[in-house]
């Protein structure tokens, strides 16, 4: 048996990890756990990932989670072009320096953006105080501008003059936002151009294809009170 | 040039990049940046980290942050025992899965509890609601919980039968409520093996110098802490508590 993803293109590092295995031609199986159905949560899926989350990849007996974790694997299991991932210790290091940063930085905050402005009061039908919204909206104003000031600079991608591991990451989370009606690229010309030289190398179509899913969250049907009991606890978690 | 690595003893990431460039005889310059007194708020440090986190490292004119990408950086540079960061594709893989995990799941709910419990009575005079504490030890638990689980298994150490680069992560962070008091490895004798078997490994006298400054961080006086570093803290309870 070949490598196996599991996926949801909602997510975000799902969509990171979609687009590096296409991108590089690694030919896989694709396995979509239906996050906003509580797949993901079901024993089914604990066989496969008992962490219960999304992406997993699963090549023979291996199983492995985090997609930076994944990402770094396929890197090294595929020879992928350099660029991704450089063999110079110190391109390298800028790569891991933001691979590490974001958790807990952009991730947070676009993952909020999401939920506050969007799928809290629309899918699951919670209204999100304006307090909470305007803090979390404030406080992906920070991520964005630490992300433009100490990251891109200058450069064209985020480490260099190459796209990288980095950006992959990086402009996924970004579409989370975008998703959620946030104007990310308004009034942000750096950004905006970043996000254009990451289009033009990762290829147009598949950048529109992983981010289908996204761009559509705002037509889900409102979830029925069944899956949302379910998906509560989850969700508060996550977005803690 | 000598290597600069910016630290204070007090932060976890900073332990585990100085245990691990002490114990490679890594020569580097130990630039004291006191947490404490809002060192990393000055225009000195900002100038090297404008992010005003710990650890940076300086290496001539290259500059880099965030501990993991230190580590490894520190692991190719100084050509480190390969168990650290094993070339074999799965065991790499999962210490890459472990240093991504540990930020948000393991590190964010220990520094909690240094919170909850030390620094924020300490500075406002108040206790913390016991519904906020218990909610706090709950997420510890659960990390604990997951990594007994996941990540250690019934192995030796996270790889398998040899230290690497996980386990230091692990063991600092866990070590970090033991600063309020709150000690991890108490309710788990798996853990407190664990924990000996990397104490041992790194030498125990190496893990104890570097845990001192956050064993008497209670007996600190707080009434001298720096006012911008209380602000920070106040902030850092309206956005996680």
């Amino acid at each position: 048996m070949g490598l196996e993803l599991y996926l949801d293109l909602l997510s975000q590092p799902c969509r990171a990890v979609y687009i590096f295995a296409k991108k590089n031609g690694i030919p896989f199986e694709l396995h979509i756990v239906d996050l906003i159905k509580g797949q993901h949560l079901s024993d089914a899926f604990a066989q496969v990932n008992p962490l219960k989350k999304v992406p997993a990849l699963k090549d023979g007996d291996f199983t492995l989670t985090e997609s930076v974790a994944i990402l770094l694997y396929l890197t090294r299991k595929y020879k992928v072009p350099d660029y991704w991932y450089p063999q110079d210790l110190q391109a390298r290091a800028r790569v891991d320096e933001y691979l590490a940063w974001q958790h807990t930085t952009l991730r947070r905050s676009c993952l909020r953006a999401l939920w506050h402005k969007m799928m809290f009061p629309v899918f699951l039908g919670e209204p999100v105080s304006p307090q909470t919204l305007v803090a979390t909206l404030a406080e992906l104003d920070v991520t964005l501008q630490l992300l433009e000031d100490k990251f891109l600079q200058n450069k064209a991608f985020l480490t260099g003059p190459h796209i990288s591991l980095a950006d992959l990451v990086a402009i996924t989370e970004l579409m989370h936002p975008v998703g959620a009606g946030c104007q990310v690229f308004e009034g942000r010309p750096k950004l905006a151009t970043w996000r254009q030289h990451v289009k033009a190398a990762v290829g147009e179509d598949l950048f529109r294809e992983a981010h289908e899913v996204i761009l559509k969250a705002k037509d889900f049907p409102p979830a029925d009170p069944t899956i949302k009991q379910k998906l509560m606890p989850w969700v508060l978690a996550m977005i803690r | 040039m000598a290597l600069e690595l910016y630290m204070d003893l007090l932060s976890a990431p900073c332990r585990a990049v100085y245990i691990f460039s002490k114990k490679h005889d890594i020569r580097f310059n130990f630039q004291f940046v006191d947490l404490l007194k809002g060192h990393h708020h000055s225009k000195e440090y900002t100038d090297i980290n404008p992010l005003r986190k710990l650890p940076s490292l300086k290496d001539g004119k290259f500059i880099l942050t965030e501990s993991v990408a230190i580590l490894y950086y520190l692991c190719h540079k100084y050509s480190a025992p390969s168990h650290w960061y094993p070339p074999d594709l799965h065991v790499r893989a999962s210490v890459d899965e472990f240093m991504a995990w540990q930020h948000a799941a393991f590190q964010l709910p220990m520094k909690k509890i240094v919170w909850l419990k030390l620094l924020i009575p300490k500075i406002t005079g108040e206790e913390v609601s016991a519904e906020k504490m218990e909610h706090a030890v709950e997420e510890v638990k659960n990390s604990l919980r997951l990594f007994e689980a996941y990540f250690l298994q019934d192995k030796l150490f996270i790889t398998g039968d040899q230290i690497s680069l996980a386990d230091l992560v692990a063991v600092v962070e866990m070590m970090q409520p033991m600063a309020a008091n709150y000690n991890v490895f108490l309710n788990s004798s798996k853990l407190a093996e664990w924990r000996m078997r990397v104490e041992l490994n790194i030498g125990s006298g190496l893990f104890k110098e570097a845990h001192d400054r956050l064993m008497q961080l209670a007996d600190w006086d707080f009434s001298t802490l720096d006012p911008m570093v209380s602000q920070k803290i106040c902030e850092f309870r309206e956005k996680y508590l």
